[in-house]
């Protein structure tokens, strides 16, 4: 006799965790499936995840969720081969409840999410990997897992399987992502006594900081690095598209190892022992790239579905948002007593109507415009640095001849009016 | 195979010993392997570049006499190889339950 739930999750991370945590609060029957040995075990984030988003499912959570630090400093690096301009902001507003964002481990933080979700009444099993939905009348029913007798039926599946979205690739919802949609990260955890950390990065205790790198960090590549500071560790990381990874033919340890030895970040992480290694892949593919959301009996939410702002590096607040409005959706229909794709769509219309979708609509043409437009991050940001050396540097040459030293070796051979372009398109794709 | 970028890499003095990087993790290897080439003389005859055996992260492919080597137990489950793969010539599975990588912190 098949086992049959009003919902099952497929993959424990925050967009599924937060739809299973609606959904059994409200008294649905839910199971979630995950394949790692505990949830979290599979789940890689560079590391922030924002307060609001998550506070719209658990309020107050950061009074008792494993976090590690608040963040109280965001730091932008324009970084060249041997020099840094830097900016940023710094706010106590962010160093006291409700606080904007914190660094996280998303090895304990999912954790301690999918005992929330338990706690409410759903299921959770681990080490359990979906093999593919399963499809009666052109409709999703249910899934067949890897266990033996492993099918599952529900009236509604979430699709949370991440980046890789195999499932709602099976169901024809996408094609295979194209290496220019997708980011490969590689990063890792550096152990350092928190007073140190605190220290080299002019935190107060139990305070964070994070750092973006634009330029020298990816050798130019389109992409960022990135250092956030942890209790104890300190994540670094760097991920370019892995369109010109494969391009440029580069290893991207030998990325991460550049970055670690780069001596604008060397000092900063002196000493740090290594405690872990990752890959990921992270959704580039923004607005352009969401596949279809909805099916009859089907929704698809989180990275699985591209909801990744990489201009801003946010992603596990759309993920969890989506998880929401899908829950939201799938109550109303459980309600209807209807889980077809009419009704399912009113999740599709929520997440339109929210920041989710009109920041990915904001910045849609951004990435491919970096991408066929290198010269942003391999020619402007040396550029940048070689501006403010000569500016700064005092060697009796008049500030009149610096400027024009500095507009000539910008330009170097190239127009006025192409750099003037360059500029005009960057303001439009980002405005 | 060259490295375009090897100029601008100015802080890598040394071959990276991605192994090192490895034992870092706590594994679980399966005896069984996840990923597989669908057809190895697409790697041996139309493959110029062999990009995997470079842009995976933890060099899980390697081209050794004539054909390309998956070493699956180091896997980081990233799906890179299976996206860059410029003949989609990679299947690509999740290890089955519970085996694989398992990530402690992140």
């Amino acid at each position: 006799m098949p086992e049959k739930f009003d919902v099952i999750v497929v993959g424990a991370g925050v967009a599924g965790l937060a739809a299973a945590y609606k959904l059994a609060k409200e008294g649905l029957s839910v199971i979630v499936i995950e394949r790692g040995d505990y949830p979290g075990a599979k789940n890689v984030m560079g590391g922030v995840l924002y307060r609001a988003m998550m506070e719209e499912i658990i309020p107050e959570f950061w009074k008792e969720a494993p976090l590690q630090r608040p963040v109280v400093e965001q730091r932008f690096w324009l970084m060249d081969e041997e020099s840094v301009v830097t900016t940023g902001y710094k706010g106590q507003q962010w160093a006291r409840e409700p606080y904007n964002c914190f660094t996280v481990f998303r090895g304990q933080f999912d954790q301690w999410f999918a005992r929330k979700c338990t706690e409410a009444g759903a299921v959770i099993i681990n080490e359990t990997v979906v093999e593919s939905c399963i499809v009666e009348n052109e409709r999703v029913v249910g899934v067949r897992t890897n266990r033996p007798d492993g099918d599952l039926y529900a009236n509604v599946v979430v699709l949370a399987d991440g980046v890789n979205s195999l499932l709602s690739k099976q169901l024809g919802f996408h094609d295979e992502w194209k290496p220019q949609q997708v980011a490969l990260a590689v990063m890792e955890e550096l152990k350092l006594p928190s007073e140190v950390i605190e220290e080299r990065f002019n935190l107060e205790p139990g305070m964070g900081a994070t750092i973006e790198i634009f330029g020298s960090g990816t050798l130019g590549l389109v992409g960022t690095a990135f250092i956030y500071t942890n209790k104890e560790h300190i994540s670094i990381g760097v991920g370019a598209l892995l369109s010109q990874i494969r391009q440029m033919k580069v290893r991207p340890y030998d990325l991460l190892e550049n970055l670690k030895n780069h001596p604008m970040v060397r000092p900063l992480i002196r000493q740090g022992e290594p405690v872990e290694y990752y890959a990921h892949l992270i959704p580039e593919g923004g607005y352009n790239a969401i596949p279809r959301l909805v099916g009859n009996g089907v929704v698809v939410v989180g990275d699985a579905a591209q909801l990744v702002n990489g201009i801003h590096r946010e992603g596990s607040n759309l993920a969890m948002t989506s998880g929401r409005l899908a829950a939201e959706a799938i109550i109303r229909a459980h309600r209807m007593g209807e889980f077809n794709e009419r009704s399912l769509s009113h999740y599709e219309e929520q997440l339109r109507n929210s920041f989710v979708i009109e920041d990915l609509k904001k910045y849609k043409n951004t990435s491919h415009l970096f991408e066929v437009n290198p010269q942003y991050f391999n020619k402007y940001i040396p550029a940048t640095n070689m501006a403010l050396h000569e500016m700064l540097t005092v060697d009796g040459v008049s500030k009149k001849d610096k400027q024009k030293l500095i507009l000539q070796r910008l330009l170097n051979g190239s127009s006025l009016y192409s750099l003037g372009k360059d500029l005009y398109q960057a303001w439009r794709a980002v405005k | 195979m060259e490295n375009k970028l090897d100029k601008r890499m100015k802080y890598v003095k040394t071959e990276v010993n991605i192994d090192d990087k490895l034992y870092l993790n706590r594994w679980k290897p399966d005896h069984q392997s996840h990923l597989e080439i669908i057809d190895p003389a697409v790697c041996a005859e139309k493959c110029e570049g062999k990009d995997c055996t470079v842009f995976c992260p933890a060099r899980v492919y390697e081209w050794r006499d004539g054909r390309i080597a998956v070493g699956y137990e180091g896997c980081l489950e990233c799906g890179a190889c299976r996206i860059g793969c410029p003949h989609g010539n990679i299947r690509w599975r999740y290890p089955r339950g519970g085996y694989g990588v398992q990530f402690r912190l992140a």
